[in-house]
């Protein structure tokens, strides 16, 4: 993986939707952090992500601007995707690409100029671990379930992408091992910033940042004081999980004292 | 006057981004647009009304739309000079897309979605060879990796071609088109402008490789900018 060198992402304050002025002046993000993007849904949570992906200088309608190391970004950096230091996962489950899973990394490498192709079978067996239904080589893209779809989107990104910044759009939604993605996104030292509408996952990042009307309301550092409740709903989140594979499989759950 | 010319298929978004250009650019330059399409077009009046720019449109019925556009291209120019327009902005029907209808002394804007499907550059490969700007819309809706191998189509059809993706609705990226566009040198000389490349043969004296603009080059079945017949020109 082509380390990039490291990157500090400085997001400057932009408008809400009345014109007035956020209450943050900037938000830096590093390698390592975790952060989650909260708020009602039309609070404008996607909007400060995307905000990040496209390096909004002042030219989106959240008037807000984002510096890599501290200035503008190069032209470069904004335009080619493959310079780009970020990967985002959108909120679409699906693939448009009318190529195999294989045809697609193979082209997205070759996109990037990489000269070892050993990265296809590395990035399906990375995928796998994020996903219970299978991927291989052969599958066609557009047949990959929104859960296979992020794995592999996911996967991409950390192995061929080698972008230091993740970002992700809800990504709890469809089947997937989210608190694996979260650790395993952790242990490759990536920024992580996601999109969520998951306790658990909310409540697993180092900061959380409120949206409403447009703007970022508040920036949380919970620093161990939310503990307790971690512990509490790590637990509840590995109970509903077992319920929910009980009900796809089709169990009657009549039982219920196994579950715990 | 600077000409600009705009090429890709229906609902690839080419309004959306003349929007975003007519909006950035009006404060600086007058802008005249024209509109050819085939049997309905609305964009003329949406624009009009949204900035009180000049614009117009021709039908092309039973014309290629292509064809019509490079014979009423002369008289649009000359419609937009006579209104004093700083930038004249053509969109073509987008219909076929095996033609180029970019010329000489303009800009050539491809606009391509980048949800139309991963072969669609190679299937639109004159339509992007040609042209000097490949905007490629509806970004926000694709991975990071879709981009870069849909970036990696358009490169393998036009290596040079200078590629901006964009979210149309919201205006994103769309400053390095404006850049490109404030770049671009005014029409010298109209009456020398010449198609850049090879329109397909059918049945016309454009067909047979008259690459000069205007009716008045041309024989056969013509249409003016203004005339609400086709007009017969030949023996």
């Amino acid at each position: 993986m082509e380390p990039f060198t490291p990157v500090i992402i400085t997001v400057l304050s932009g408008k809400t939707r009345d014109g007035s002025l956020e209450i943050f002046d900037e938000i830096v993000l590093r390698a390592g952090d975790t952060v989650s993007v909260v708020g009602p849904t039309g609070s404008g949570k996607t909007a400060f992500i995307n905000d990040i992906e496209v390096f909004a200088c002042k030219d989106t309608v959240t008037g807000r601007t984002v510096l890599v190391n501290g200035r503008i970004p190069p032209d470069e950096m904004v335009r080619d995707p493959a310079k780009k230091p970020i990967a985002l996962i959108t909120q679409n489950t699906k693939c448009i690409a009318d190529l195999t899973v294989k045809e697609f990394l193979e082209m997205h490498i070759r996109a990037r100029r990489i000269p070892d192709d050993s990265r296809v079978g590395e990035t399906i067996a990375l995928a796998n671990e994020f996903t219970g239904e299978k991927i291989a080589a052969p599958m066609h893209m557009t047949s990959l379930s929104g859960g296979q779809t992020r794995s592999l989107l996911i996967a991409d990104a950390i192995t061929i992408s080698s972008a230091p910044i993740i970002l992700l759009d809800e990504v709890e939604s469809g089947g997937i091992f989210k608190e694996t993605v979260i650790s395993t996104l952790k242990a490759n030292n990536k920024a992580v910033i996601f999109v969520t509408h998951d306790p658990f996952l909310a409540l697993l990042s180092d900061r959380r940042i409120v949206m409403r009307n447009g703007a970022v309301e508040r920036i949380i550092i919970p620093g161990g004081r939310e503990k307790k409740i971690i512990h509490l709903v790590s637990s509840m989140d590995r109970v509903l999980f077992k319920i929910r594979e009980e009900i796809r499989a089709g169990t009657l759950l009549d039982g219920g004292e196994d579950i715990s | 006057m600077k000409l600009l010319i705009f090429a890709g298929p229906p609902s690839a978004g080419k309004t959306a981004v003349i929007r975003q250009i007519i909006r950035q650019l009006t404060g600086e330059f007058t802008v005249a647009f024209l509109k050819i399409d085939v049997v309905q077009a609305f964009e003329d009046e949406e624009l009009k009304k949204e900035f009180g720019i000049p614009a117009k449109k021709v039908y092309s019925g039973d014309i290629c739309p292509d064809h019509t556009g490079i014979l009423v291209l002369r008289d649009a120019i000359s419609w937009a000079e006579d209104l004093g327009a700083g930038i004249l902005i053509v969109e073509s029907a987008g219909l076929c897309l095996r033609c180029t209808p970019y010329t000489t002394q303009s800009l050539g804007i491809v606009v391509l979605s980048a949800v139309s499907g991963t072969n669609s550059p190679l299937k639109m490969a004159p339509m992007i060879a040609l042209a000097d700007i490949a905007v490629v819309t509806k970004v926000d809706l694709i991975s990071q990796a879709e981009k870069e191998v849909f970036r990696e189509q358009v490169r393998d059809v036009a290596p040079r071609v200078d590629i901006i993706e964009t979210n149309a609705v919201h205006g994103t990226g769309l400053r390095f088109l404006t850049m490109a566009i404030r770049n671009v040198p005014d029409i010298l000389d109209p009456d020398a402008i010449v198609l850049r490349g090879m329109p397909p043969l059918a049945v016309c004296t454009i067909c047979a490789g008259k690459k000069e603009i205007g009716w008045q080059n041309h024989f056969g079945i013509l249409k003016t900018l203004d005339g609400a017949d086709d007009l017969y020109r030949g023996e």
